[in-house]
């Protein structure tokens, strides 16, 4: 009995750290963002690789709770769910890995004047991502909570969405920029928006999955 | 030739562990939360535990439904049993084994002429109404603590399946061991009667009876059953039939087991008698309607949608056409046994309407006017007996039960050797072995003019008044009383 208790508690741990990689990873973005921004290209650098080996981490905890969960017949009725929760969480942390690598790569010109619309986005959207990180673990011990963190993540998309629509505006609108200027600015903000979908597509998964363990 | 007569009977039990060990284990080994080996085990353990332990309670009633007093009887009556169970569930129609056997013995009642004791049967037939009711209650009732508790608790998910897996294994125990003990009486209850074993004194002076020997016996077959065929119903059971969840799965067979184990369990009747609450009868329920009792207690409790209230009518259904199926089935099997297999399915027992037989009626108010014409004439025949007695008077089924058991001649001749030999001082009190020493030489015809004379003599051997509390106290005596029969029996 204890041996069940204790492979049960390890588990457990391991899908909290699996779950702490994805808050990191949001906060290294928000964080990774706010640098490049303000041309500190080596710290912007420093988080990219940050994130960069959190999502390494992340994928190894993720295979190794899915083979377990289906080795030790855990949690039968519901591993179909949490295992689609843990695949589509993990697209969360890919997405904001990628769009972090994309400046990188790309060294978009965001012009200055919308700095700070830049940053409210990317806060705005990796606080869906943490909000869906309370859903997530709500739904592993407290049920009743889920729907309000799930209120949360709707909101901050809806949130998110908005900022990058007057983003989009501004720049098309603006006649001194370059056509190919103005699109690459404003695929950043598509990606970066991205993000805050992505949550809201776990937070959906979320919610069945929800009404499915109620008693 | 006893063990082939024993085979109808651990056919039943087989067919029992079969399909009914599913009722207890099919949604935990159906949803994979408890491997099928650990539940065989668990489930065959608790299953013969509860048989030899509690079996008793639930057999009795059933016997006193009718004595099946001849082997070849009760090997008819039980294959009559099985055959109905098997028929009507190829037919997919419900069945319980515990419908089948009542319906098989009241055949052997009509065969033979044996009157039915009303009294037990209005009791067993109210139980199979209230068994399946009262499990929808205690799960509405399981489900709402079980909502608040773990609404409040905040378990890790894995550690609530931890716990529920563990739960599954001590409520199945909990489970098979009220299914051995309502049950065992379906398959070997009307073997009772005609028991080949005789008791046993294990070292430390433990007792094992003929009974829990017959009981054994027939769990071991109910444990054969899980093994051999239950696993393939399990699986069906836990995927097919209902779809719940493993904390819903929990409460099911909790409150399944609670049901049985209340309609199974002596101690527990001690314990709501001795707090002066009324007994609840010691009858065979079936384990299949308890569960759908149970799952549609949970679906009124999530807000009374999707339940399937078709099946109700079903159960119900079955409360009807098993009993009569099996009692056909046992009528006219008994009739091939007797005249083409030429087996005594009947023992014979001789009824006289003594002078004194006729005044103890009297007492009871039964009307006897008309039978004064039969005064002093002996019958070897129940059907002849009962066919005498209708012609003469007017007489209800529960009169007529009453006649039987008063006119029953039998012989007892006293002796106060005997008595000191095999009067068991762990079992009989001192008083009670003095009062029958002083009854030494005396012969007695009638078992009740038997237990008179012990009565007057001793206050050891007298009942209290009809009430709940004597109840336990009361049963105690006749349980002494009748193996006092068995001492003293002279054969004739």
């Amino acid at each position: 009995m204890a041996f069940l208790f204790k492979k049960t508690k390890e588990l457990e741990s391991q899908i909290d750290e699996y779950l702490d990689c994805v808050v990191r990873g949001a906060l290294l973005f928000r964080q990774g963002v706010k640098y490049y921004l303000e041309g500190r290209t080596d710290d912007f650098e420093g988080r990219l690789h940050d994130l960069d080996n959190l999502e390494s981490r992340g994928d190894q905890l993720r295979r190794d709770i899915e083979s377990k969960l289906y080795e030790q017949t855990l949690i039968p009725e519901s591993r179909g769910d949490v295992l689609g929760l843990l695949e589509s969480t993990d697209t969360v942390l890919n997405t904001m890995n990628e769009t972090l690598l994309q400046f990188s790569v790309e060294i978009p010109e965001i012009i200055e004047e919308l700095h700070p619309l830049y940053i409210e986005l990317a806060e705005v959207s990796t606080s869906a991502v943490e909000a869906m990180v309370l859903a997530i673990r709500s739904y592993f011990r407290e049920l009743a909570a889920v729907r309000d963190h799930i209120n949360k993540v709707l909101f901050y998309e809806k949130e998110s969405d908005k900022i990058a629509e007057k983003i989009k505006r501004l720049v098309f609108r603006k006649d001194d920029l370059r056509l190919s200027h103005k699109i690459h600015m404003r695929y950043f903000a598509y990606h970066i928006e991205n993000i805050a979908d992505d949550a809201e597509d776990v937070c959906d998964r979320l919610a069945i999955a929800t009404i499915k363990r109620y008693l | 030739m006893i063990w082939f007569f024993l085979l109808s009977g651990l056919f039943l039990g087989w067919s029992l562990g079969a399909n009914d060990a599913a009722n207890v284990f099919g949604t935990a080994v159906g949803s994979k939360m408890v491997r099928f080996k650990v539940a065989a085990l668990v489930a065959s353990i608790f299953v013969i535990l509860g048989a030899v332990i509690s079996g008793a309670g639930a057999a009795h009633t059933l016997g006193k439904l009718g004595a099946v007093n001849a082997l070849a009887g009760s090997f008819t009556v039980a294959l009559a049993a099985a055959a109905t169970v098997t028929w009507m569930t190829k037919l997919k129609l419900p069945v319980s084994t515990s419908q089948a056997i009542v319906g098989a013995i009241i055949g052997w009642n009509l065969f033979t002429g044996s009157p039915t004791d009303l009294n037990s049967l209005g009791k067993i037939v109210s139980t199979w109404v209230v068994s399946p009711v009262l499990a929808a209650v205690f799960s509405i009732i399981l489900f709402r603590i079980f909502k608040v508790v773990l609404g409040r608790a905040r378990i890790h998910m894995l550690e609530l399946d931890a716990y529920t897996r563990v739960g599954l294994i001590v409520v199945g125990a909990f489970g098979a061991y009220s299914l051995g003990a309502n049950n065992i009486a379906n398959v070997m209850g009307v073997f009772v009667p005609a028991s080949p074993f005789k008791d046993i004194v294990l070292p430390g002076s433990i007792r094992f009876s003929g009974t829990q020997q017959l009981f054994l016996l027939g769990a071991l077959a109910i444990a054969v059953g899980i093994y051999t065929y239950s696993e393939r119903v399990m699986r069906t059971v836990g995927n097919e039939v209902y779809k719940l969840t493993p904390v819903m799965a929990l409460i099911v067979v909790l409150s399944e087991s609670i049901v049985l184990f209340l309609f199974a369990s002596e101690s527990l009747e001690h314990w709501l008698v001795s707090h002066g609450l009324p007994p609840i009868p010691l009858v065979p329920v079936s384990s299949s309607q308890a569960v759908i009792g149970a799952v549609i207690g949970i679906g009124i409790a999530k807000g009374g949608k999707g339940i399937n209230y078709g099946i109700l009518g079903k159960i119900a259904s079955g409360w009807i056409t098993t009993p009569i199926a099996a009692a056909l089935f046992s009528f006219v099997a008994l009739f091939f046994v007797q005249n083409v297999f030429e087996q005594q399915v009947v023992r014979p027992v001789t009824y006289e309407l003594s002078p004194a037989v006729i005044h103890k009626l009297e007492e009871k108010h039964i009307p006897v006017e008309h039978l004064k014409e039969l005064e002093g004439q002996r019958f070897h025949n129940m059907s002849k007996f009962r066919e005498a007695l209708k012609e003469h008077e007017q007489l209800s089924e529960s009169q007529l039960y009453q006649i039987f058991n008063i006119a029953q001649r039998d012989s007892f001749r006293i002796d106060s050797t005997i008595a000191e030999r095999e009067m068991d001082p762990n079992h009989f009190t001192p008083e009670q072995i003095e009062a029958v020493k002083q009854l030494h030489g005396r012969v007695f015809v009638h078992k009740w003019q038997l237990d008179e004379a012990l009565a007057q003599i001793s206050p050891a051997w007298r009942l209290k008044p009809d009430k709940n509390v004597n109840k336990i106290y009361n049963k105690a005596i006749r349980k002494r009383r009748r193996e006092l029969y068995l001492i003293f029996r002279v054969s004739q």
